[in-house]
């Protein structure tokens, strides 16, 4: 085997630890022989959590990530206490304080960054030494000089009232002493937060009697051997005796600058976070300067680290940086705040929406550029912020109903966040799956959500559940989930995009299932990929494909829906729910013929004979004399209508004549999921169009809205205004235009609520109503061909498909 | 070995499963897209699907209404793994005859 290289880290602090960790998650231990530098005398801990072990609620047992015995368990030489303070690249070595000189092949550099303490008269003593009593608040030494200091001191003022400024001060104030917190800026954490948000944050300080002023510029430190206090640039005093600094941090570049590396801000890396100097050291964490910006939040380190490791193990050369979109979630002396993107509008377009509740100290602003998310604060209520943070990072487009972005609607009981939700909470009703089985499943190694799907069958039911379990994984696994590329193919076994797989499938030419698994998907045959492709098959083919039964869900085989005992549900055509009573006679001497279980008027105004053994289906359809109401498949399903214009008084619309020709039209369309409609004739909305997947409202005049992707299932949804049109012609023309839209575009199974949100209601309308794309008369082209091609599957009673294709049971008989 | 002759290949489209019956003896068998036969017990362990209405693909079939998935080879489940399906041998002669050994079959459970 080839000799090991040598990798030497300077920085053991939560970006080189977790940059090494990351090395040896990749299998590193094998190529590198590593060794770390750290100057302070621990193993790496937590320095998020200074604030537990300032208060006195967490030892430094708590806050340590990786203990010393971590790093001997992975052979890593680690000299702690020791700081690198030259590096010669010619040599490739490196040199500590205390005379180590070291070779390496690959350097890291992670030397972090340190408390700026600002240059105001009297705050040092000597030479680059504070003033006793003066402290900056940096590290675990830092921490536990303050206490120590604390129990002799009275009062004490922290400089700066951000983020770790506000958690000294509260620190300060669990141990006693008097605590005031002075800030330069009008309003506090004004990085994060705008003025509103920082007034209220002041009150929630002020009220754990915390003394705050603000707009105030520290001018001189008093006192001759320690602190006695301070004055500002208005004239004001403030006697104490412990100052702490906290005035923002620095980045440690000084190796960068030995080592002839080009530092600006800090020390200058590529997208491989190399320097841009030396392809044999790769700078990572706050001493980085990525495309001309210096992180100092944890999530972009990690990310870092991640980059780095792909990089210099060889398993990816192409892994790049793109610089990190900031959002932050904390909780700040209790208060908790979210912060993401801008803090106040920029452009003249941008879009502010606002709520404030002063009283309970629950603000949420959120700043919306083009319809897409560029900031957003909450404090007190941050439960939407999950959701937000992804709409943020992602830049999806957001939905119309802007206040379902500030609170959850009408939706079941209020959200609770994951660390309070008990672990037998179930998350997956369907089948049953609750958070501690989610959870055991993360701690098993299943690193996306979809490893952690197939492992507890959860949302693999209605699939109602699939964001909240993405969201618990995310959550469980700390940011360390994985992409897993194959979420985005239609079937799994077949690397393709829906897209790529139609084009594919058009190229071609196949028009059977077993032709798609031979020709795309090297001959493996997946079960639960048959019906998902044969609905495919059908949309691209009207026609002219090849209907193999087998592929075909049981429903799909007979023409029924197949319940708990296997026996079939049978529901009659009743277009617009209207039916003569001849036919309606016709079901009810059928139920008595066949002594049909249960007769139940369906939510889709129709009858539903239940409980029909599989062999008696010919029988029973044959004698009702229906056409098949397609209760059973992925396809349209139903139209239902309110009375409309004919006898209703407030009608302004012929919904039922109107819900009439929609079914006649579009009977037996195939679709990736269920299609329900409803035509309403008035917008008060009795048959409920407007949480239909393609709902018809008429406003009088002639006149129909349209509204697209509304459910009222395991989610509730409004639909979205399509378009509203003069006549049902242009009505019916837009809302089948929609529906080929969503066929030839949406994943198996995907319901149009969740369409509509993944590609945008913007985009829709510009494909649908305004033909942006050009592709409008394509549209309804194939929807015709696809109407042209529908027949009434229940004609199989008198000429079945297949051999024995509705027997219950086969006897043996003799030859 | 008791065989005796259940049906015939015809007797199911390919892909696709079907329950037989020999006097009291119920079984599931079904034709993969490879024309090979296997036969199990008709109910899922689950919640008693009709095993024979599930989807095939391979060697595996998908029951209806919950989604398990099973092994025909062994019957072992799949999906889940605490789950098996009883299998019992069976043969397709040259002429497309299918050949159940029904020793194999355990007698139905009284009701």
């Amino acid at each position: 085997m080839a000799k090991k290289r040598r990798l030497v880290v300077v920085g053991n602090g939560m970006a080189g630890a977790r940059a090494v960790e990351e090395v040896l998650a990749r299998g590193g231990a094998e190529q590198f022989e590593i060794t770390m530098f750290g100057d302070e005398p621990h193993g790496n801990y937590n320095r998020i959590l200074l604030s537990g072990l300032l208060g006195g609620s967490q030892s430094r047992d708590d806050i340590t990530m990786n203990p010393f015995s971590w790093y001997e368990e992975n052979e890593i030489k680690l000299y702690a206490g020791e700081s690198v303070v030259d590096l010669d690249r010619l040599a490739k070595v490196v040199v500590s304080d205390k005379g180590t000189k070291l070779h390496y092949d690959t350097l890291l550099i992670a030397t972090g960054s340190r408390a700026f303490i600002p240059p105001i008269k009297g705050i040092f003593a000597g030479e680059g030494e504070l003033k006793v009593g003066v402290f900056g608040y940096r590290s675990v030494a830092d921490t536990e000089a303050m206490i120590a200091h604390a129990k002799r001191a009275k009062a004490a003022v922290t400089i700066g009232g951000g983020l770790l400024g506000l958690e000294a001060a509260r620190g300060l104030k669990m141990l006693g002493l008097e605590s005031h917190v002075v800030h330069l800026s009008g309003h506090l954490m004004n990085v994060q937060l705008d003025a509103n948000a920082g007034a209220m944050l002041k009150t929630a300080i002020e009220a754990m009697g915390i003394q705050v002023h603000l707009g105030k510029a520290t001018s001189e430190v008093h006192g001759a051997e320690s602190v006695t206090g301070l004055s500002f640039k208005d004239g004001a005093n403030i006697e104490c005796d412990m100052v702490v600094v906290s005035a923002g941090i620095r980045p440690n570049s000084e190796l960068g600058i030995r080592g002839g590396l080009t530092v600006e801000r800090a020390i200058v890396v590529d997208d491989h976070m190399r320097s841009v100097d030396d392809p044999d050291i790769y700078v990572v964490g706050e001493c980085a300067q990525h495309r001309g910006r210096v992180y100092g939040l944890v999530a972009p380190l990690y990310d870092m680290g991640k980059v780095f490791a792909e990089h210099v193990t060889g398993r990816d050369d192409r892994a790049a940086y793109h610089g990190s979109k900031l959002a932050t979630k904390l909780k700040v002396s209790g208060v908790d705040v979210a912060s993401m993107g801008l803090t106040e509008p920029e452009e003249e377009r941008d879009e502010v929406v606002q709520f404030m509740e002063p009283r309970k100290g629950s603000y949420k602003k959120l700043i919306v550029r083009d319809g897409r998310l560029v900031g957003a604060i909450l404090m007190g209520d941050i439960s939407k912020a999950s959701y937000l943070i992804q709409a943020f990072d992602r830049e999806s487009p957001l939905p119309d109903e802007r206040l379902s972005l500030l609170f959850d609607l009408g939706g079941p009981s209020p959200k609770v966040t994951f660390d309070e939700m008990p672990a037998q909470t179930q998350i997956c009703n369907c089948n049953g799956v609750s958070k501690g089985a989610i959870a055991a499943a993360v701690a098993g190694g299943c690193k996306t959500p979809k490893a952690v799907m197939g492992a507890t069958r959860g949302g693999m039911g209605c699939g109602a559940c699939k964001s909240a379990i993405t969201e618990l994984v995310a959550w469980l696994a700390g940011g360390a989930t994985e992409e897993d590329p194959s979420v985005h193919y239609y079937v799994p076994t077949i690397p393709m995009t829906k897209p790529e797989l139609v084009a594919a499938v058009k190229a071609k030419g196949l028009k059977s299932v077993s032709a798609v698994f031979s020709e795309l998907g090297g001959g493996v045959e997946d079960p639960v990929a048959k019906p998902a492709l044969a609905s495919m098959l059908a949309t691209v083919w009207p026609g002219e494909f090849e209907d193999e039964r087998g592929a075909r869900f049981i429903n799909d085989r007979v023409h029924a829906n197949i319940q708990k005992d296997g026996t079939f549900s049978v529901v009659p055509e009743i277009a617009g729910g209207i039916c003569t009573p001849d036919e309606l006679k016709r079901i009810a001497d059928v139920a008595i013929k066949y002594a049909v279980p249960l007769v139940k008027l369906t939510g889709g105004q129709r009858i539903d004979l239940v409980g029909v053994p599989k062999d008696q289906l010919p029988g029973v359809w044959s004698d009702l004399g229906f056409k098949a109401g397609y209760a059973w498949g992925k396809s349209y399903r139903t139209c239902k209508s309110c009375i409309g214009i004919d006898y209703c008084r407030f009608g302004l619309g012929d919904s039922m004549g109107f819900a009439q020709r929609i079914e006649q039209r579009f009977r037996g369309i195939e679709s990736p999921a269920k299609l329900k409609l409803a035509t309403a004739g008035c917008p008060r909305n009795c048959s409920e169009a407007y949480v239909k997947d393609v709902g018809f409202v008429a406003v009088g005049e002639g006149r129909w809205e349209i509204y697209v992707g509304g459910a009222a299932g395991a989610h509730v949804r409004k639909g979205d205004l399509l378009a509203t049109v003069g006549s049902e012609d242009e009505a019916m023309r837009l809302g089948g235009r929609y529906m080929q839209f969503y066929r030839e575009n949406a994943k198996w199974k995907e319901r149009t609520y969740t369409f509509n949100e993944r590609i945008g209601v913007e985009r829709i309308r510009a494909v649908v109503v305004e033909d942006a794309e050009g592709i409008a008369a394509d549209l309804d082209a194939a929807m015709q061909a696809s109407i042209d091609a529908a027949y009434d599957p229940w004609l199989e009673a008198t000429a079945p498909r297949t051999p024995n294709q509705f027997a219950s049971v086969l006897e043996a008989k003799e030859e | 070995m008791a065989e005796i002759r259940i049906g015939a290949l015809g007797d199911i489209p390919r892909g696709e499963g079907r329950v037989f019956r020999a006097g009291d003896l119920e079984v599931a068998v079904f034709r993969t897209e490879q024309n090979e036969v296997y036969a199990t017990a008709p109910r899922c362990p689950h919640r008693g699907g009709p095993l024979a209405d599930g989807l095939v693909g391979g060697d595996t079939v998908v029951c209806p209404l919950h989604d398990r998935v099973f092994d025909l080879k062994t019957g072992c489940g799949v999906s889940h793994d605490a789950l098996k399906i009883a299998t019992y041998p069976i043969r397709l002669s040259e002429r497309g005859d299918l050949w159940l050994d029904s020793a194999a079959v355990p007698e139905p459970r009284a009701a």
